[in-house]
């Protein structure tokens, strides 16, 4: 029994947040697929419904606002399932780390890897249906700010049903009750803009919003995780 | 199964042979699973310096026992003491001193063997990159450090989890069913292990249908 130190919280918060890059990394079509999803959905309303500027302007904060909470439900499905199959996830909950840290970290990766990309090329997206420049900065600003959230409310969804075979839609039915909200202040914020309106009273309840998911979110997400391990 | 057929503490002979000092003291575990009870009045102690082997047949809870001592399961009545203080008041000193392989062993198949060890050192006890890769040559993993585990074979997956054992200084080892995949200088490689984890003050539970030739090994029957 030669006593080596034993690893504090932040260093173990650090490695689970690398291990959880290099997964992600080495599985790339997670990743990828909602990504891809996201930009489908997007470019086939302009096909669908008409290719007029004045029609597209109209309802592009709604668009990319639905398409971002689809693409994070697609993605949210394999945050902890190659865990759970492979045993690691017994292992996360039996470190003598505070799961509440183990599971932000395993959020925060998510979420750079699956949300961030997502945020980024939004606003090309919103160039093709015409949204009005006004906007862009805010629309930019309210999925910075709504994407963590929806990570942070999927990942509970996702920790209860982990531990079943089939899912299927439980996962949306779970979510979408409380993902609502976030897609209806995203929405207003950038329709205030749009309407060269301020948009800092809905953002601002966003970021309520945020600071309520992240300091809550992944305490429900690990007692969740604690029951479908049972 | 009936509940008639549970045999309980008679069947550990460790009153006698109380020399090390108590680890785990379980006290009246009761467990009952889809009406059936699994177990009940189990009572045993699980000192320094021993291997407590529990056997049974298919079903009989093995793995439940297992994994309600680890805190994976709560379905059960009854309290499991770790040095004298109840496990669920100090969870964290419990887990510091507690190293659970299961029957999914813990290894991420898209990661290596090296990246795997990494994360689970760092969740323990931090150990460099020179003590992960000689633990891995130790197991006979030489030559695949940098391969993904998927390209490994169960067996070989198995000896990734074990190269954990050498890793760790967790006092209480809880292995199920270590030795199913692993070929005959395997289970000779683990016995060794546990005889060595024993004789340093450490203690081991293991389920297993193997015939563990350890010295200080104590049965625990179930069903």
């Amino acid at each position: 029994m030669n006593p080596t130190p034993a690893t504090s919280t932040s260093a173990a918060f650090l490695a689970t947040l690398r291990r959880d890059f290099l997964i992600a990394y080495k599985r790339k079509h997670d990743v990828v697929n909602p990504f891809m999803f996201f930009v489908i959905v997007v470019s086939l309303f302009p096909v669908g419904i008409s290719p007029d500027p004045v029609k597209l302007a109209e309802i592009a904060a709604g668009v990319i606002w639905i398409a971002v909470l689809l693409a994070s439900m697609l993605s949210m499905d394999s945050l902890y399932r190659a865990d759970f199959e492979d045993g690691s996830l017994e292992q996360l909950l039996l470190s003598p780390h505070p799961l509440y840290f183990m599971v932000l970290a395993k959020n925060i990766s998510h979420w750079l890897v699956s949300g961030l990309p997502v945020v980024l090329i939004s606003p090309i997206l919103a160039y093709m249906l015409n949204l009005p420049a006004a906007a862009y900065f805010t629309l930019l600003l309210s999925l910075l700010i709504g994407t963590p959230i929806l990570s942070l409310l999927g990942s509970i969804a996702v920790a209860l049903t982990v531990g079943l075979g089939s899912r299927g839609l439980i996962l949306a039915v779970i979510t979408l009750p409380m993902s609502v909200p976030v897609l209806i202040f995203g929405t207003l914020a950038v329709q205030a803009s749009v309407n060269t309106m301020s948009p800092a009273g809905y953002l601002a309840l966003m970021l309520a919003m945020l600071a309520a998911a992240i300091s809550l979110g992944p305490l429900a997400s690990a007692a969740a995780l604690r029951i479908s391990v049972d | 199964m009936s509940a008639a057929a549970i045999e309980s503490a008679h069947n550990v002979p460790n009153a006698d042979s109380s020399d090390g000092e108590v680890l785990l003291d379980i006290r009246d575990l009761f467990c009952e699973r889809d009406d059936r009870i699994l177990f009940q009045h189990l009572n045993f102690k699980l000192r320094a310096g021993e291997v407590l082997q529990v056997h049974g047949s298919n079903g009989s809870g093995k793995t439940t026992l297992l994994r309600i001592i680890c805190g994976l399961n709560d379905s059960y009545q009854g309290a499991i003491y770790w040095q004298g203080t109840e496990v669920v008041e100090h969870l964290e000193d419990f887990y510091s001193a507690l190293l659970y392989i299961g029957h999914r062993v813990g290894v991420s198949k898209v990661l290596t063997p090296v990246e795997n060890l990494r994360w689970s050192c760092s969740l323990q006890r931090q150990r460099d990159d020179a003590a992960i890769y000689s633990a891995l040559a130790t197991v006979d993993l030489r030559g695949f450090e940098e391969s993904q585990c998927f390209t490994l074979s169960a067996g070989q997956q198995q000896r990734v989890s074990l190269a954990r054992l050498l890793l760790s200084d967790a006092r209480l080892w809880i292995l199920d069913e270590p030795f199913a995949t692993l070929d005959a200088s395997g289970v000779e490689q683990l016995e060794g292990l546990l005889s060595k984890h024993a004789n340093s003050g450490g203690a081991v539970l293991v389920t297993t249908h193997h015939q563990l030739r350890v010295p200080k090994l104590q049965r625990l029957s179930l069903g």
